[in-house]
């Protein structure tokens, strides 16, 4: 019979889960949660970033149960996640204040406070390096050992260096506008679903979440011709920024009184977008915009395509996709797209069931309308 | 760091956060109360609107049934009920009338359902006007304005086409007289088993964050024109191959020795319970 699809069910799943299991530990190797979290740096700040949960463990762990596979790693953090009891909201943090490790600007060379190139792949060649299948520890550490006592002949600044923003130098030439800070509080798109039109909070935290390949995607297609914004990038910057909670029952705020509960390591960027507006005399006039991009870790190309969806839906008038709210925040979630995606797998039999009974009865009766 | 689970999976505040979207739903039957939907561990599009439903109004002494399109075994079925029973230990049963609440997806079973139950429907797709508008903002402002002209529309091109309605599952219902909702995809066979139920039925959509409800004994009529009367999902002349029922929704199958199609029950424990009671008239019958 045609029918074994849907019975037994339960032996099938149990089978699946055990051959699955055979799969992960048949190669009699183990990976450790450290060796992921020194070794796969990128990987782990990816799944934080889009599983908006910041824990390189909790990350490190969802890596090796998923054997590796972003969407599965990402899945498993998010599902954690709701398990969680949300009890503070940190405070706001300003990025100045980011113990930056790399950052630059692809708009002046001489940006105050100088360019940190950091670590970076950029200028590596992506040639396969064959030594790394003979890399040993002793060679390591000799690497190592050699490494700080190059660092030891440089001289160690007295004390740490806070980089002003680039945007700020324009600012005081009047290149950019002045903004009154909006001190709204922001909307938590975990506690309330999307309503649209979105809050630019609500924007942003989507967003920051999104399945790193569809922002950049999205931010490519509006760059290459569907979409208006064509940005300078400002600034990225890329480093760790200290977290505060404040307590949460005493009625009088102090700085002095809150809580550190740990340091986060982000990329931000700040992209410059000219647009033209009418000033007072109704005149075209060129401006500049900013747009934003943030993501939990070291994840440059992501952030820039944030930057550019992030100006782009600051100007819904345009007919580009890449322009519409609903179009760009509704698609880019991985857990939501790869989820949909995937249950196209399950049975549809009764649907379908009732599909065809519709197409049987068109074409048994009914009178087609050829006018 | 090993965490434990609580009961019903979710941390206390998201259960009351569900609770409350889902008392709105029922004041406003039809209406698409929007909801913080959780990621939940089973994968969106596979029913995470209806567990989250499930596990913020289960409690300890209730009795949970799954069904997945109509089967209580299907493997999706037996997915969601190993998640909720892991994590509350309620008893599991399969037969329609021993359980409190049953969630499913695509099907409304057969037996009637009473006031002692909570049927918790799977939905893929909440917004009945999706197909005639694609922006959210949109379709909340023709349900806000009762301008419904899309839906009409859709079932009267089709006649235009095909000389009749040609609907598949979800085909749209106007609950309580005012809002226009999305049946989840049953089929049109059970598009009128909602009309006037006696159990309360909760919809929930995870990927879309919606949940609403019909409460019980609320009026739910199909779209129709009065030339062109809503029509169910044809079975004549076929039956059930093993229990003999006529009156129900039908699988198709085909047999692999004839190649001849075959129907057989949809709802699988309405299949058995008739099945048993059979056996058990054969068996009584025997021992006279």
């Amino acid at each position: 019979m045609g029918y074994v699809a849907v019975k037994g069910g339960t032996n099938a799943i149990e089978a699946s889960i055990k051959r699955l299991k055979y799969e992960r530990l048949k190669g009699e190797e183990i990976i450790e949660i450290n060796t992921i979290l020194s070794s796969m740096r990128s990987m782990v700040d990816q799944v934080m970033s889009e599983s908006s949960l910041y824990s390189p463990y909790l990350a490190a762990l969802a890596i090796k149960q998923a054997e590796g596979s972003m969407e599965e790693a990402v899945f498993l953090m998010r599902a954690h996640r709701s398990t969680l009891p949300r009890l503070y909201y940190s405070q706001t943090v300003e990025s100045e204040e980011m113990l930056v490790e790399r950052r630059i600007s692809a708009s002046f060379k001489d940006i105050p406070g100088g360019q940190l190139l950091g670590a970076t792949k950029d200028y590596t060649h992506r040639l396969l390096d064959f030594d790394l299948i003979e890399e040993n520890a002793e060679g390591n550490q000799q690497w190592l050992d050699d490494y700080l006592k190059e660092l030891e002949t440089i001289e160690a600044a007295e004390s740490v260096t806070y980089f002003p923003k680039v945007v700020d130098y324009l600012r005081e030439e009047g290149l950019f506008e002045n903004y009154e800070a909006d001190n709204t509080p922001p909307t938590d798109i975990t506690k309330q679903s999307l309503h649209f039109p979105a809050s630019r909070s609500a924007r942003l935290q989507v967003l920051t979440r999104g399945q790193t390949g569809a922002v950049t995607s999205l931010g490519y297609a509006s760059l290459r011709g569907y979409g208006q914004v064509h940005p300078t990038v400002g600034e990225v910057r890329v480093g760790s920024l200290p977290i505060y909670v404040s307590h949460p029952n005493e009625a009088e705020q102090n700085m002095e009184d809150e809580f550190y509960i740990g340091d986060i390591t982000i990329t931000e960027v700040e992209s410059f977008v000219p647009v033209t507006v009418k000033n007072e005399n109704n005149e075209q006039e060129l401006e500049f915009e900013i747009g934003y991009g943030v993501c939990y870790g070291q994840n440059e190309t992501k952030a820039i395509a944030m930057s550019i969806l992030d100006q782009c839906l600051e100007d819904p008038e345009s007919n580009f996709p890449t322009h519409d709210e609903e179009f760009v925040l509704l698609h880019i979630d991985s857990v939501e797209s790869t989820g949909f995606m995937s249950h196209l797998k399950l049975p549809h039999y009764v649907t379908f069931q009732s599909k065809l009974d519709s197409v049987r009865q068109v074409k048994k009766g009914g009178h087609i309308n050829e006018d | 760091m090993k965490t434990k689970t609580q009961f019903a999976f979710f941390d206390e505040g998201s259960k009351k956060e569900i609770r409350r979207a889902i008392l709105k739903a029922v004041c406003i039957p039809g209406y698409q109360v929007p909801f913080a939907s959780r990621e939940m561990p089973i994968a969106r599009g596979w029913g995470t609107g209806g567990l989250q439903i499930t596990l913020s109004i289960i409690g300890k002494s209730d009795v949970l049934k799954v069904i997945d399109q109509g089967a209580d075994e299907s493997v999706n079925a037996v997915s969601i009920k190993k998640l909720v029973h892991s994590t509350t230990g309620v008893e599991l049963v399969e037969r329609t009338q021993d359980a409190t609440i049953i969630q499913s997806r695509h099907r409304i079973p057969e037996v009637p359902l009473t006031k002692e139950q909570i049927l918790v429907l799977q939905v893929p797709e909440p917004e009945p006007l999706r197909k005639v508008e694609a922006r959210e903002f949109m379709t909340k402002i023709l349900h806000s304005e009762n301008d419904y002209s899309g839906a009409w529309l859709m079932l009267f091109e089709q006649i235009m086409k095909y000389g009749r309605t040609a609907t598949g599952a979800d085909h749209p219902v106007y609950v309580n007289n005012r809002y226009v909702m999305a049946p989840s995809p049953i089929p049109r066979f059970d598009n009128p088993k909602m009309h006037q139920s006696e159990a309360l039925i909760l919809l929930g959509a995870g990927r879309e964050k919606k949940i609403y409800a019909i409460p019980p004994f609320t009026d739910v009529e199909s779209l129709a024109f009065d030339d062109y009367p809503f029509t169910v999902e044809s079975f004549e002349g076929k039956h059930c191959h093993l229990c003999g029922a006529t009156d129900v929704f039908l699988d198709e199958l085909a047999d692999n020795q004839t190649g001849e199609s075959l129907f057989q029950c949809n709802d699988t424990s309405y299949c058995m319970d008739r099945l048993n009671a059979v056996e058990k008239v054969e068996v009584e019958g025997s021992y006279v």
